[in-house]
């Protein structure tokens, strides 16, 4: 069967890529991050064509040294009788970006929202299988313990109603006391600020409203708010779905400084944007995890043929 | 087969839209719409009428008749009308069973809230506390009166108003606030389980997945964010509070004056009977048994500058605490 070549896509930003975080073996990162068995690397036709995206150089992007965080095995989640998603099992790893893609109601969320059970809460959610945090199964874990260390971004930017200083300072806090005081928790605040990008612009109003922040400074405060629980798992739930392109890219920068210290899992209806941002990408397709490859992979010569027409437009 | 008669095929097309007006107005609407919008337009000038109607009389009234000394004088017993006093007892009661009844009414309110909509858990009983919560705001509040003498006559309740030679008379601040924060409650309940429930989910999520409670949740995030709700429920039922007659009447005595149980001095005094102004007014209204419808234009317009002030009031402090939402 005759492929049909993806259309090129259009970069947003600049060539410009992110700073090399170490010195380290160049694209790919399959040497640094080995595939997971079960995975296949390379595509049954043994021709490599190299990246799809005609004309369109990815960031070159130095890759840190991965460290396996999460294992998902065997994941299957259903709302009632319906199921959303089906026996998927793929790695999480601290020093890369993991984009999930795929259609709507394809389960890349559930499945992001497993990660942090926070699906529980969801009335009717069933789960099976097993997903794992350093080894430790999180079904064995207390679930406010766990999320404080997977730790989630949403898609609407959604600051609490309180200063920009409090907002970060109430992760920092136990539950709803108002203890350490806020001179005790200054530093952790700043620190999580400044990864976020955000301490620049709000240093001089960390006492104003949080909601009075622009859309962009929101969705960064909220990013600096799931950092100040010093997490070993990121979650982004189309985190710029609702921003615009300018915000969009200085999240996307902080995303790429970001994956040396936590991992990244980021779900993304924007292939642009997972083309832009991610190491690894899991594509799903009807609750299904229809692929699991490498960004090169995935969007150069990916090895199935349903993931080849979605990353080349012919639906979605 | 089917056959369309060729007529209806080769139909005319229908004639092109007419050009699209800048500036809409209703005389392009049907007739239906237009008789709608009149009609609308009707009603909506004769309740600001009416309302202006009723404010304006009171204001004019009131304004004759209110002088500084009413609201210093405690009601006398005269037959001139220019020694029967002013309204100080009932204006201070107004204001203690405001205090006391929202004291209850609020905290319950807002637990009952946060429960309903936040927790709901068991269904049933969440089913049956609504429907309580609607039935309570249903009855008309000399119903709830009648139960409280009922209640706060039995000497088990005794400590609460005054005894007479072991007999309670079951009348006293205690038992009408008491009361009267059943008619605050359902207001309190409806305003702030609405604003929790306008905040999104993920607001919420937001919290959960940094490791917070349900608990820490609502108490850090939830109740601030519904905070212009809480203070909507809080105002409509003072309003509702200072505004009912009949509890007043039967559970509070309308007594004009407060009349202590025991010298003890605040104690004594809630423990005792009194009046407000909802009472006074009663009394002293042109068909009442005092008869002074100047006192009762004035304490009237005193009652109505109460609740325009917290209508004001209330406003004021929603928009400012309103900084921005959410999507």
């Amino acid at each position: 069967m005759e492929l049909r070549k993806p259309p090129p896509v259009r970069r947003l930003t600049g060539n410009e890529g992110y700073a090399p975080l170490r010195e380290a073996p160049p694209w790919p990162p399959d040497t640094a991050a080995p595939t997971p068995p079960g995975v296949p690397e390379s595509n049954g036709n043994g021709h490599h064509p190299g990246p799809a995206f005609a004309g369109v150089a990815r960031p070159t992007r130095a890759v840190p040294i991965a460290i396996d965080r999460m294992q998902v095995e065997d994941l299957s989640v259903a709302y009632g009788a319906k199921q959303a998603v089906q026996s998927v099992s793929l790695p999480i790893r601290q020093g890369e970006v993991l984009a999930l893609i795929g259609p709507s109601g394809c389960g890349k969320t559930t499945l992001l929202r497993s990660l942090n059970r926070l699906t529980e809460l969801t009335r009717g959610a069933s789960s099976s299988g097993r997903i794992t945090l350093d080894g430790v199964d999180i079904a064995s874990m207390e679930p406010t313990a766990l999320r404080r260390r997977v730790t989630m971004v949403f898609q609407q930017p959604n600051p609490f109603p309180m200063s920009v200083f409090d907002n970060v300072a109430y992760v920092l806090r136990e539950q709803a006391k108002r203890r350490p005081k806020r001179e005790a928790v200054r530093g952790a605040v700043q620190e999580a600020l400044a990864r976020a990008g955000l301490l620049d612009e709000v240093a001089d109003n960390l006492d104003h409203p949080a909601l009075r922040l622009s859309g962009g400074q929101q969705q960064r405060l909220c990013i600096a708010r799931a950092l100040a629980a010093s997490p070993e798992v990121l979650l982004l739930d189309e985190p710029c779905s609702a921003l615009d392109p300018q915000s969009t890219k200085l999240i996307e920068d902080l995303i790429g400084r970001l994956r040396e210290d936590v991992a990244v899992v980021i779900v993304t209806h924007n292939l642009q944007q997972a083309y832009r941002i991610a190491d690894y990408v899991a594509f799903m397709y009807l609750g299904e995890m229809v692929e699991y490859a490498s960004a090169q992979k995935m969007f150069g010569s990916p090895g199935e043929q349903r993931t080849r027409e979605y990353v080349s437009g012919a639906f979605g | 087969m089917s056959s369309a008669p060729a007529s209806l095929i080769a139909a005319p097309s229908p004639p092109p839209p007419a050009p699209v007006r800048r500036s809409e107005s209703s005389a392009s609407w049907r007739l239906t719409d237009r008789i709608g919008l009149g009609f609308a337009w009707l009603l909506g000038l004769l309740f600001c009428a009416i309302a202006v109607a009723i404010v304006g009389y009171f204001l004019v009234e009131g304004l004759r008749y209110l002088r500084p000394n009413l609201l210093v004088t405690n009601p006398a017993a005269s037959v001139s009308e220019s020694q029967t006093g002013g309204f100080l007892d009932p204006l201070l009661g107004t204001v203690i069973i405001a205090a006391m009844a929202m004291a209850i009414a609020l905290p319950t309110g807002i637990a009952i809230a946060v429960w309903l909509s936040e927790f709901g858990r068991p269904a049933a009983l969440a089913r049956v506390a609504e429907s309580g919560i609607e039935m309570l705001a249903g009855t008309p509040s000399v119903v709830l009166a009648l139960f409280g003498t009922l209640l706060f006559e039995a000497p088990a309740l005794g400590f609460l108003s005054q005894t007479n030679h072991g007999i309670v008379l079951g009348q006293s601040f205690f038992a009408a606030a008491a009361m009267l924060s059943l008619v605050a409650l359902p207001m309190v309940v409806a305003t702030v389980r609405e604003g929790l429930q306008a905040i999104p989910s993920h607001v919420r999520e937001a919290s959960y997945a940094v490791g917070k409670t349900k608990i820490a949740t609502t108490r850090r995030v939830l109740l601030p964010a519904a905070r212009p709700s809480v203070i909507t429920g809080a105002m409509l039922g003072v309003g509702r509070v200072i505004g009912d007659t009949a509890i007043v009447l039967l559970l509070l005595g309308g007594t004009l004056t407060f009349s202590s149980a025991t010298s003890t001095p605040l104690l004594g005094t809630l423990r005792g009977t009194g009046d407000t102004l909802t009472g006074y007014i009663y009394y002293n209204a042109p068909t009442g048994d005092g008869n002074q419808p100047s006192k009762a234009y004035a304490a009237a317009f005193v009652l109505m500058l109460i609740v325009l002030t917290l209508n004001v009031g209330v406003d004021f402090a929603v928009r400012r605490s309103r900084a921005g939402g959410w999507n």
